[in-house]
């Protein structure tokens, strides 16, 4: 086998318990995203654009979904004979324990995978992340400050900063502190959950860390203080784009928002960095003569009878005569009756709302409502 | 149902589409938002299992190639057989063939190693969705030599004009081919034969010089075959001329035809990857027929538009078909208009065809 200058892996077994009904049966990088996408096309298309042709994707929490939309990975260009994009589901060894503990232990399990390439470096991606980022310059930049590990960071603001992993830098962007979640964070630099390692300095800490009891094999919690606490070399690489956590309700609702504004910080019609996803192959959008569609995203599939307003629409939805659907994310395949009002919702894929119904938050509360399977039993009741 | 063999062949279909078809052959034509003419034949074959598919092509192919790739989307990427692009080749100063019988003269090893015993012939004028499977049964139980797919026609219109008529007696049999115009029943293109019985006949053809396979050997009939007819009702456009392209198109706008041509079983293109479209603030659209990756700020009514179309601000697109990555700009007005791909309206343009007779703009143009 050649030897790969990088290798990316992509930690994709998170259950993503805060989407709550949206990931009952899939794992949170297959949860869909901007009318078309699911989360995991973002790291996937950053590789294929970065020239990265070999990808290992990390699943356990329900991954039939993932992985048959991966399938061979030819809809990302990663079908390649030297390389390609492999799932690595958690395996039984000869010690028994088959799930992965930590996301530095699901890279450990795989070492084999990683050593059949013998890579300089190991990009980590996680599969939760709305962004897109050209992962080559990241390496020329750990390249050129010889890091053993070099951690993407992004600025927040300080109360977002308790939700990430905070690092501190010297004026050369060197690390020489690293909190993972802190209650008083001490600066803004968040980690993105992307890190670039020497593959020799990080399967040596991997190693080490497998057979500590203590640990709970996590690169956030464990390996990265490690690395600190050694003198290793660790530097920060400042990103300006755009970048989105979507672990939660809200952070989904608002990032598909995010696209609707006028040129948006997202650009997802540039030609030279496409994302890629599987095509659902539906026929164009049918907009009757009723239609009112305003500063949308509707996808092809689409039939639209009533009155669409801030708002994205995934592939397959149907909006009856007289329906209003406001600042709200429908996704695929969702039949709308008439008559219905939609109001700062996310309605889970799939579902048939009768007609006259109403969802939407309580009065003037600014809660964004998730309407999936099981709120539809209650609403029955 | 590997049975069947695909045979798609353009070699009697006109390019007549004006500017649409000076440097594309009719096959590669852009149809109702994000297709290509041939889709609608091959996914038809695709649905009925059809494995493996001859492409017989003779000129103006560069798009079409482009367009098919190694056949991904109709799942003819196959290990063994898939899709044979097979443009003319010939080499042999011994080889008496002529016309469209030279495509299977110089293929018969296509014919000889596919495993299908039952040849499904097709062209790709005539946008349907037949259900092969179907035609095939029908072909079995009637035990035909020939069976011929048509549609009564209750209002017949110019672009029939050209289409070959059936005559059929009360058994399904087919008694009579020709072209009386005010005669209903309008042959599809597209029949079912079993091989050998099709390669006697391309055989027998060349040996006395004849040069149009269904006219020499179907029409004529000189062997007396046994040929039958199959009835199809369901969706059907004849594309062969700019009037008819435009017509047909513009009838996808109405729900019913929009459902009958994409109900049921989908439609397969190439797959692109163009974001959703998206509306903007003073976006004005309906009754119109919307491909993924438009952005629209303007008003856009009864129109077509493919995919990666911008309407800016201001701009108003009407009875128009706007093709892939067009860019109407501010102010400009379309009316009655097929622009074709990349042709960029410049602001405050106005473009107005007939209703009957629309416009057309040749790829790249700047107006």
């Amino acid at each position: 086998m050649r030897k790969k200058e990088v290798v990316a892996m992509l930690l994709a077994g998170g259950q993503g318990k805060r989407l709550k009904g949206l990931t009952r049966t899939l794992a949170k990088p297959a949860v869909f995203f901007g009318g078309t996408y699911r989360i995991i096309d973002f790291p996937l298309s950053n590789c294929t654009h970065s020239g990265i042709d070999t990808v290992g994707v990390l699943t356990q929490y329900e991954p039939l979904v993932l992985h048959s939309y991966i399938g061979v990975g030819s809809d990302w260009d990663l079908d390649r004979l030297d390389g390609g994009v492999f799932v690595l589901p958690p395996h039984e060894k000869e010690d028994g324990n088959n799930w992965y503990r930590g996301t530095a232990d699901a890279i450990y399990r795989n070492l084999h995978f990683l050593d059949q390439y013998d890579p300089e470096h190991v990009l980590i991606l996680s599969g939760d992340h709305i962004y897109k980022m050209d992962y080559s310059r990241m390496l020329h930049y750990h390249k050129e400050k010889e890091a053993d590990c070099t951690i993407s960071v992004i600025n927040v603001t300080i109360q977002e900063a308790k939700r990430f992993g905070i690092l501190n830098a010297d004026d050369d962007l060197k690390i020489y502190d690293f909190e993972e979640k802190p209650e008083q964070p001490k600066s803004t630099l968040a980690s993105m959950g992307i890190y670039l390692f020497k593959w020799e300095v990080l399967r040596r800490y991997l190693l080490e860390s497998a057979s500590d009891s203590e640990s709970s094999h996590d690169f956030g919690k464990d390996i990265i203080p490690l690395l600190l606490q050694h003198g290793r070399s660790l530097y920060a690489y400042p990103f300006a784009g755009y970048w989105k956590d979507v672990g939660t309700i809200q952070s989904l609702w608002e990032s598909n928002m995010d696209l609707l504004v006028q040129d948006p910080p997202l650009d997802l019609n540039d030609p030279f960095w496409r994302i890629y996803t599987r095509s659902p192959n539906q026929p164009a959008q049918y907009i009757t003569q009723r239609a009112i569609l305003k500063n949308s995203i509707v996808n092809e599939g689409c039939m639209v009878d009533g009155e669409v307003r801030h708002s994205v629409l995934f592939y397959g939805v149907e909006v009856g005569e007289g329906s209003v659907i406001t600042d709200s994310v429908i996704m695929p395949n969702v039949k709308i009756g008439r008559n219905v009002r939609i109001h700062r919702a996310i309605v889970n894929e799939n579902i048939v709302i009768e007609d006259n119904a109403f969802i939407g938050p309580e009065d003037s509360s600014d809660e964004i409502i998730l309407f999936d399977q099981e709120s539809q039993l209650h609403a029955r009741i | 149902m590997s049975r069947l063999i695909g045979v798609i062949n353009l070699d009697h279909e006109l390019d007549q589409l004006k500017e649409l078809t000076y440097f594309r052959c009719g096959a590669a034509v852009p149809f109702a938002s994000r297709y290509r003419l041939i889709d609608f034949t091959l996914s038809n074959m695709m649905h009925a299992g059809v494995h493996d598919i001859a492409l017989f092509i003779r000129r103006k192919y560069r798009s079409l190639l482009d367009h098919l790739g190694e056949g991904r989307p109709w799942d003819l990427d196959r290990r063994r057989g898939g899709l044979f692009i097979l443009p003319p080749d010939w080499n042999d100063p011994t080889d008496a063939s002529r016309g469209d019988l030279q495509h299977v003269h110089n293929n018969l090893d296509f014919f000889h190693r596919s495993s299908g015993q039952t040849i499904i012939h097709a062209g790709t004028q005539h946008v349907n969705k037949v259900d092969i499977e179907d035609v095939y049964r029908y072909h079995q139980e009637k035990n035909a030599d020939v069976t011929l797919v048509y549609k009564p026609i209750d209002q017949l219109e110019s672009e029939h004009d050209p289409c070959a008529r059936l005559e059929i007696d009360e058994n399904g049999r087919v008694t009579g081919i020709h072209q009386e115009q005010d005669h209903h029943n309008i042959y599809l293109e597209m029949f079912v034969m079993d091989k050998d019985l099709y390669l006697d006949q391309v055989k027998h053809c060349i040996a006395h010089q004849d040069n149009h396979f269904f006219r020499d050997a179907i029409q004529k009939n000189p062997s007396g075959l046994r040929i039958y007819a199959y009835r199809y009702e369901g969706y059907h456009a004849v594309i062969n001329s700019i009037e008819s392209y435009y017509k047909n198109s513009m009838k996808l706008l109405d729900q019913q035809q929009y459902q009958a041509l994409f109900q049921n079983q989908p439609v397969h293109t190439k797959i692109k990857y163009e974001a959703p479209t998206r509306y903007t603030h003073s976006a004005e659209v309906d009754h119109s027929l919307v491909a993924n990756g438009c952005t629209i700020g303007g008003k856009v009514e009864n129109s077509i538009l493919f995919r990666g179309v911008r309407v800016e601000e201001g701009a108003r697109v009407s009875n128009s078909i706007i093709m892939q990555k067009c860019v109407i700009r501010k102010g400009a007005v379309v009316e009655n208009v097929v622009l074709d791909k990349d042709v960029q309206l410049s602001p405050d343009r106005t473009l107005i065809g007939d209703i009957r007779v629309p416009y057309v703009i040749a790829k790249n143009s700047v107006i």
